[in-house]
C-alpha cells in the first residue's frame, strides 16, 4: 500500500484494532464484576494478528478462532451487541446464548467458530479450504491457533493432506509465548516454522504487534492460495497482555512482572501503529482519540444493550441438536414420563 | 426381485447419491483404487475421478476434522472409517466438534456429513478390529446413529444419511458384506427413527440390532417349531430411536429380550431394556432380557471369540427360560 492513497484502509485497521480493545476491556470488566457467567480469555495485545488477517479477507472468505477468539470474531466483521449478548448468555447472542465466549461463530461473516479444543478447529479449516476448492468458490480460509496447538497432532495431520491437496488455507500461529501457564520454550522443540516446512508448506515469520507488516503479508498470500498457490503458514510474534483466562491474575509465577510492562509498553500494536499513522501524516492524535472515543461508546452501548436483553425462552433448551425437528425431543419427553 | 450383496448395496447407495448431488465426495483410506479392503467402494473412483473419491493418508482424526469443515461450508461429505475401532482415534473431531457445532452455534451452523464404519466381531481380527461401539456414539446428542442388518436396509439408510443435515454414523456389519438379500432396482429411501417388524409374533417380543437381527431371526424360526412366535423388531436407527413400534410390540408379546453386539454393561441393550420397562413395566410378565458382548476385550482365539457373542441358541435359551416363568437373569 502506498501511504497517501490509502488513508481509508489504515483508519480502519487502527479502528478495528481499537473495538478489539474496547471489546475486550469491556469484557473483561463483565466478568470482574461477576457479570458474566463462565471463563474466558482475553485477546488484549494481539489485535495486529487478527486485523492484519481478517483485513486480508473478503467476507465470503473463511475463518476458524479459538478460545481466545473474540478479537478473530470481531475482526472479521462481527457487531458488538450480538458478541455481548452472546458472552452473557442472551437470546440475541449470535449463537442465542448456547456458545458463549469460547464456542462464538458468525457465520454470515464466514467465522466458522472460536473452539475451547486446543488446535481443534484445525481439521475444520483445511476441510473448508477443500470445500472450497472442490466447488470452485475461491474462498480462502484462515485457520488461526496459538503456540500451544503445536503440541497437538491433528495439525500435522491436516498440514500434511492440505499440502498434498494444494488447499486454499493460511495456518495463522499466533505465538503469545506461553500454553496457558507454561512458556512456549518448555513444550515446543525445534524450530517452530520447521514443521509447517518439512510438509513442503512456505512458511513465514512477522512481527504480530505490527499490523501493517502483517496485512502486507496477508494480502499477498490470501491472493496467491486464492490462485492455488496454498498453503501457508505463518508464525506470528506476539504477546497476551493478560493470563491466560480472565481469572489468572496471580501469574508471576511463570510470567515476570517486567517482561508484561516491556510488551505493553514499548510494543502495544494500536498505540505504535497511531504513532505512524501521526508520523506519516495520516491522521492527528484529535483524529485517534476520536476514533477511541467512538468504539468504547459503541462497547459500552452493546453491554449496556446485553446486560438488559433477555435470556433465552426454557423451551430453546432442545433446540438446534438436529436439523430434523423433532429428533432431540424423545430424550426430554422421557424425562416427562419417567 | 434381485438379490444382491450388502457391499453392493452401500455402493449403489452412494454411487446414486453422488450422481444425483455433485457436493458429494468421499474421502478415508484407501477408498479410491483400492475400495477399502472389504471392496465395498470398487468402481466408485473409475466413475467419480479421485477428486471425488479421496484417498488419504493415515490421519483419521485428521480427515474426519476435514469432513466436517467442508461439511460447515457447502459439501456432503461422507468419511470412510475403515474399522469402527478407529472411532476412538476421531472422537473429539465427531463428539466435540461435528456433533455440537450446531448447537453451540444456535442452529446456524450445520454438518452434513456421514461417517460409514463397521463393527461386528468373530472375525478372528482380535480386540482392535472386533469391537462393536456404536453406544458410544449413540450417547452423544447431536449424532444419529444408523444400524442396517441387510442389503436393503444398507442401501435405504445409507441414502437417508446422506440427505441428512445431522452427522450420521452408519455403522455396516463387516461379516455380512458378502450377505445377499432382495433389494428393488428402483429407488427407495429408509426413514430415520422407524423400526421394521421383521417377523411378527404373539409370545416374546426379540428387539435386534444390526448383526443381531440375523442371529435372532435364526432363535425365531428354532422356536417356531418348538410353538413360541417371536416377533423380530429391528430399530434399524438407535438414534432416532422409535420407541413406539417396540413398544406397542412388547405390550402386545409381554416378554421382551433385546439383543445387541455392543458389550452389555453401559449400552444399547441396556438403554433399549430401561425404556421397555419404564414405559411398559405393566404389560410385562417377565423381566426384560438382555443378549450382548461379554464384558471383556474380543479375544483372538477361535475357541474363546465364539463365547463372547449371543448366537441363536443364546436367544432361544433365553425366550425358553422367560417362558417358563424363570425370572432370575434370563441372559
Amino acid at each position: 500500500m502506498n501511504a497517501s492513497d490509502n488513508t481509508a484502509e489504515y483508519l480502519r485497521l487502527y479502528e478495528q484494532m481499537a473495538r478489539i480493545r474496547a471489546f475486550e476491556d469491556n469484557a473483561n470488566q463483565l466478568y470482574l464484576s461477576a457479570k458474566m457467567p463462565g471463563l474466558t480469555h482475553m485477546y488484549t495485545g494481539q489485535e495486529a494478528v487478527a486485523v492484519g488477517l481478517c483485513e486480508a479477507l473478503e467476507t465470503t472468505d473463511h475463518i476458524t478462532s479459538t478460545h481466545r477468539g473474540h478479537g478473530h470474531c470481531v475482526a472479521k466483521g462481527a457487531h458488538f451487541k450480538e458478541m455481548f449478548c452472546e458472552l452473557l448468555g442472551k437470546a440475541e447472542g449470535y449463537c442465542r446464548g448456547k456458545g458463549g465466549s469460547m464456542h462464538i461463530a458468525d457465520q454470515a461473516n464466514g467465522n466458522l467458530g472460536a473452539n475451547a479444543i486446543v488446535g481443534g478447529s484445525a481439521g475444520i479449516a483445511t476441510g473448508a479450504a477443500l470445500s472450497a476448492k472442490r466447488l470452485g468458490t475461491g474462498a480462502v480460509t484462515v485457520c488461526f491457533f496459538g503456540d500451544g496447538a503445536l503440541g497437538q497432532g491433528l495439525l500435522y495431520e491436516v498440514m500434511n493432506m492440505a499440502a498434498l491437496w494444494k488447499l486454499p488455507v493460511v495456518y495463522a500461529c499466533e505465538n503469545n509465548h506461553y500454553g496457558e501457564y507454561t512458556r512456549t520454550e518448555e513444550m515446543a522443540a525445534g524450530d517452530l516454522c520447521a514443521r509447517a516446512a518439512a510438509f513442503g508448506i512456505e512458511t513465514h515469520q512477522v512481527d504480530g504487534q505490527d499490523v501493517l507488516a502483517v496485512n502486507r503479508l496477508a494480502r499477498d498470500l490470501v491472493a496467491r492460495a486464492r490462485k492455488g498457490e496454498g498453503p501457508f503458514f505463518v508464525l506470528l510474534d506476539t504477546y497476551r497482555w493478560h493470563g491466560h483466562h480472565v481469572g489468572d491474575i496471580n501469574r508471576a509465577y511463570y510470567r515476570p512482572k517486567d517482561e508484561e510492562a516491556l510488551w505493553k509498553e514499548t510494543r502495544d500494536p494500536i498505540l505504535n501503529f497511531g504513532k505512524w499513522l501521526e508520523g506519516e501524516g495520516i491522521a492527528d492524535a484529535d483524529a485517534l482519540v476520536e476514533i477511541g472515543e467512538r468504539v468504547r461508546r459503541e462497547a459500552a452501548e452493546a453491554v449496556a444493550y446485553a446486560e438488559a436483553a433477555a435470556y433465552p425462552p426454557a423451551h430453546e433448551v432442545d433446540m438446534h441438536v438436529y436439523a430434523t425437528p423433532g429428533t432431540a425431543d424423545r430424550g426430554r419427553k422421557e424425562l416427562d414420563h419417567a | 426381485m434381485r438379490e444382491i450383496t450388502l457391499a453392493k448395496a452401500v455402493n449403489e447407495a452412494i454411487a446414486e447419491e453422488m450422481r444425483r448431488d455433485p457436493t458429494i465426495f468421499l474421502l478415508g483410506e484407501d477408498v479410491a483404487e483400492a475400495g477399502t479392503p472389504f471392496k465395498v467402494l470398487s468402481g466408485l473412483v473409475e466413475e467419480f475421478g479421485p477428486e471425488r473419491i479421496v484417498d488419504t493418508p493415515i490421519s483419521e482424526p485428521g480427515f474426519v476434522g476435514i469432513a466436517v469443515g467442508a461439511a460447515l461450508t457447502g459439501s456432503r461429505p461422507i468419511v470412510d472409517l475403515m474399522f469402527g475401532d478407529f472411532l476412538f482415534l476421531v472422537m473429539d473431531q465427531l463428539c466435540n466438534q461435528a456433533a455440537k457445532a450446531r448447537y453451540m452455534s444456535g442452529g446456524k451452523l450445520n454438518v452434513p456429513m456421514v461417517l460409514r464404519t463397521n463393527l461386528g466381531a468373530t472375525r478372528r481380527s482380535a480386540a482392535q478390529h472386533s469391537q462393536s461401539l456404536h453406544a458410544l456414539v449413540a450417547h452423544i446428542p447431536g449424532l444419529k446413529v444408523a444400524l442396517p442388518s441387510s442389503a436393503y436396509e444398507a442401501k435405504g439408510l445409507m441414502k437417508t444419511a446422506i440427505r441428512d443435515n445431522d452427522p450420521v454414523v452408519i455403522f455396516e456389519d463387516k461379516l455380512m458384506y458378502q450377505d445377499k438379500a432382495p433389494v428393488p432396482e428402483e429407488e427407495y429411501l429408509i426413514p430415520f427413527g422407524e423400526a421394521a417388524i421383521l417377523r411378527a409374533g404373539r409370545d416374546v417380543t426379540l428387539v435386534a440390532t444390526s448383526s443381531m437381527v440375523q442371529v435372532s431371526l435364526a432363535a425365531a424360526e428354532i422356536l417356531a417349531r418348538e410353538g413360541v412366535s417371536a416377533e423380530v423388531v429391528d430399530p434399524r436407527t438407535i438414534v432416532p430411536l422409535d420407541e413406539d413400534t417396540i413398544l406397542a410390540s412388547v405390550r402386545k408379546t409381554s416378554r421382551a429380550i433385546v439383543v445387541d453386539e455392543g458389550h452389555r454393561s453401559y449400552g444399547v441393550s441396556a438403554e433399549i431394556a430401561a425404556r421397555i420397562s419404564e414405559k411398559a413395566f405393566y404389560h410385562l410378565d417377565a423381566p426384560v432380557a438382555r443378549l450382548a458382548a461379554m464384558d471383556v476385550p474380543v479375544p483372538f482365539s477361535p475357541a474363546l471369540e465364539d463365547l463372547t457373542v449371543p448366537t441363536a441358541d443364546d436367544v432361544v435359551a433365553a425366550a425358553r427360560r422367560m417362558l417358563r416363568g424363570e425370572v432370575r437373569d434370563a441372559a
